[in-house]
């Protein structure tokens, strides 16, 4: 089940073929010793059929098979850390049968820090939809006139490329002063780690819309609206998307990192709790939700931008 | 308005006094066209022709008001051209229509800026339709430009400058990316259309033999930098033009053999040392 989500979206190919190829590598998969002896006894295989099982195999021996050996890598290789630290770090197998466990009931909530992963997991996405969509409200705008205005773009530079370095985790103790609470100080800081990536993209993305469609509008003479909802917004929207997914990737590696320092329900604090109660099945547990959440997240993103994408006028 | 200006607006409806246009490069002044001095008659078809890098779209540009000259000066129905606008529209050379707009929509916002002011939605549309099917394209409509082929790009490009009744239509290399089936298709299109709504028409082109069969007028630019114009050559042949007919017409020959002698013997083309 893990590896279903885990190395899907990684691959470049369309998701829905790549689903049905698994499904029918997985049911071929089995038949495969037995289908050398099922073609030959078969009547006369057509040339079609036996193209399709060519077209199968291959699709089996590209797609399926390269994601399932790294994983049996993965799986191998913490096994092998698991017993030469003589089970400190657990293996698969027990972390497998914990996860169940975990699993089986992820929605229990015995007051402030013993609720299920369920709950640490919606509370850690609730912070970065807060933080996020504020930044978003923002950074996009901001991004917008930037982009457009080269005394802002000139004047604003500088300051982002002195800010942009910063962890965000150093902006932690001044969200716990301005804010008096570790709820919005943990909100302030994906705030201000996901606002660049989207002021820089959409920035980049309003310099380039081509100058043709400039041109249009000139000859147009479209009012500054039309341009804006007409040219410069579809035009900037595929920049503007990879800023939100660079965004959102960013900040979900921070809220882990931030909830660590600040405590409460959320993912990060799980970890950290865990941690004081020497928990380290829970911790390797933590560790795959996090990248799945991840990876899903990612992979939405990229789904939205392909769809806003259109093909650009060649010169 | 009296007779006199009418008669100068009839023959001096687009005049380009003086025009030089330099552009700043990394390599320092760049002189791209010097002493321009042309005047084009309302009605009039006229091809700009020469090599590449000769200017020809630098002089449409100023022409269209996307840019403005270094000096001299550009008048429009005796307006001094400032700035562009929808009554000068502009076929460009790679159709720049807007890819997230379905082809009727990338009309129709041409149809609603110049018209939208006093007339109903249901005109607009209907203008918009009228525009489709002026280009023969009724049925893609609803097609994205990546769904369509480059000819029929093209055409929308065309439809969509059409649709604003300019009085000046200024195409900047129209067909030079189409093949010659298309091309030949697209130039009896365009013969036709301008024959009904008697467009003033100016285009940049490479080719010779759309320069004869199109223009009345075929202006012969000299090699750049600092490229000017060399020759107008006034092409005398009756319309409407058939392709098929023109082809053996001894004037049709004449007028070829011309711009071809101006092309390759007078303006030969020497490569620049870069």
């Amino acid at each position: 089940m893990v590896s279903a989500v885990f190395h899907s979206p990684l691959e470049p190919t369309p998701a829905p073929s790549q689903d049905a190829m698994k499904n029918a590598a997985i049911s071929a998969q089995p038949a495969s010793a037995a289908s050398q002896k099922h073609l030959k006894t078969a009547a006369a295989p057509t040339p079609r059929a036996a193209r399709d099982w060519a077209a199968l195999s291959r699709s089996f021996w590209q797609n399926v098979l390269p994601p399932l050996c790294g994983l049996g890598l993965l799986v191998g290789l913490w096994a092998l850390v698991s017993a030469s630290t003589k089970q400190s770090i657990p293996g698969p197998y027990e972390t497998w049968l914990q996860a169940l466990e975990v699993f089986s009931n992820p929605f229990y909530s015995n007051g402030p820090n013993d609720q299920g992963v369920g709950w640490n997991v919606l509370a850690s996405l609730q912070r970065v939809a807060i933080g996020f969509g504020l930044a978003a409200v923002v950074g996009i705008p901001a991004g917008f006139v930037i982009g457009r205005f080269a005394f802002l773009s000139r004047m604003f530079n500088p300051l982002i490329s002195l800010l942009r370095p910063v962890s965000p985790l150093a902006w932690l103790p001044i969200g716990l002063l301005v804010f008096k609470g570790a709820n919005p100080a943990a909100i302030w800081t994906i705030f201000i780690c996901s606002i660049w990536p989207m002021i820089i993209n959409t920035a980049v993305g309003v310099q380039r819309v081509p100058q043709d469609y400039m041109n249009v509008a000139r000859v147009l003479n479209l009012s500054e609206w039309k341009i804006a909802t007409k040219i410069l917004f579809p035009a900037v929207l595929p920049y503007m998307l990879t800023g939100v997914r660079l965004a959102v990737g960013t900040a979900w590696l921070v809220i882990v990192a931030a909830e660590m320092l600040t405590g409460g329900v959320g993912i990060g604090f799980w970890v950290w709790d865990e941690w004081n109660n020497l928990n380290v099945k829970n911790i390797i547990i933590a560790i795959f939700v996090i990248g799945i959440v991840g990876l899903v997240l990612e992979f939405a993103l990229i789904k939205l931008a392909t769809a806003f994408t259109f093909e650009e006028v060649k010169s | 308005m009296n007779a006199s200006t009418h008669a100068s607006l009839s023959t001096k409806f687009i005049e380009v006094q003086g025009v030089e246009q330099t552009f700043k490069t990394a390599k320092g002044l760049f002189p791209a066209l010097k002493d321009i001095h042309l005047t084009i008659a309302k009605g009039e078809f006229v091809a700009l022709i020469g090599h590449s890098g000769c200017g020809k779209s630098t002089l449409l540009n100023l022409i269209a008001g996307l840019t403005t000259p270094t000096n001299g000066a550009l008048l429009c129905a005796n307006k001094e051209i400032n700035g562009s606008g929808p009554e000068r529209a502009v076929v460009f050379q790679n159709h720049s229509l807007l890819p997230w707009l379905t082809c009727f929509d990338n009309i129709y916002l041409a149809v609603e800026r110049v018209f939208g002011a006093k007339e109903s939605k249901a005109q607009l549309k209907a203008r918009t339709d009228a525009a489709l099917a002026l280009v023969g394209l009724t049925h893609a409509g609803q097609k994205r430009p990546g769904e369509i082929s480059g000819g029929m790009k093209q055409r929308v490009g065309i439809a969509r400058a059409l649709c604003m009744e300019p009085q000046v239509l200024l195409m900047d290399e129209p067909f030079g990316a189409l093949d010659a089936l298309t091309r030949a298709k697209l130039q009896d299109e365009l013969l036709e259309i301008v024959a009904r709504t008697h467009s003033t028409v100016v285009m940049v082109t490479h080719d010779v033999d759309e320069a004869v069969l199109l223009s009345d007028k075929i202006v012969m630019m000299t090699n750049g930098p600092a490229a000017t114009i060399g020759e107008v050559l006034a092409v005398d042949l009756p319309r409407p033009r058939k392709r098929v007919e023109l082809a053996e017409d001894p004037r049709y020959v004449h007028y070829r053999k011309a711009v071809i002698d101006f092309l390759y013997t007078r303006q030969a083309h020497v490569e620049k040392v870069a």
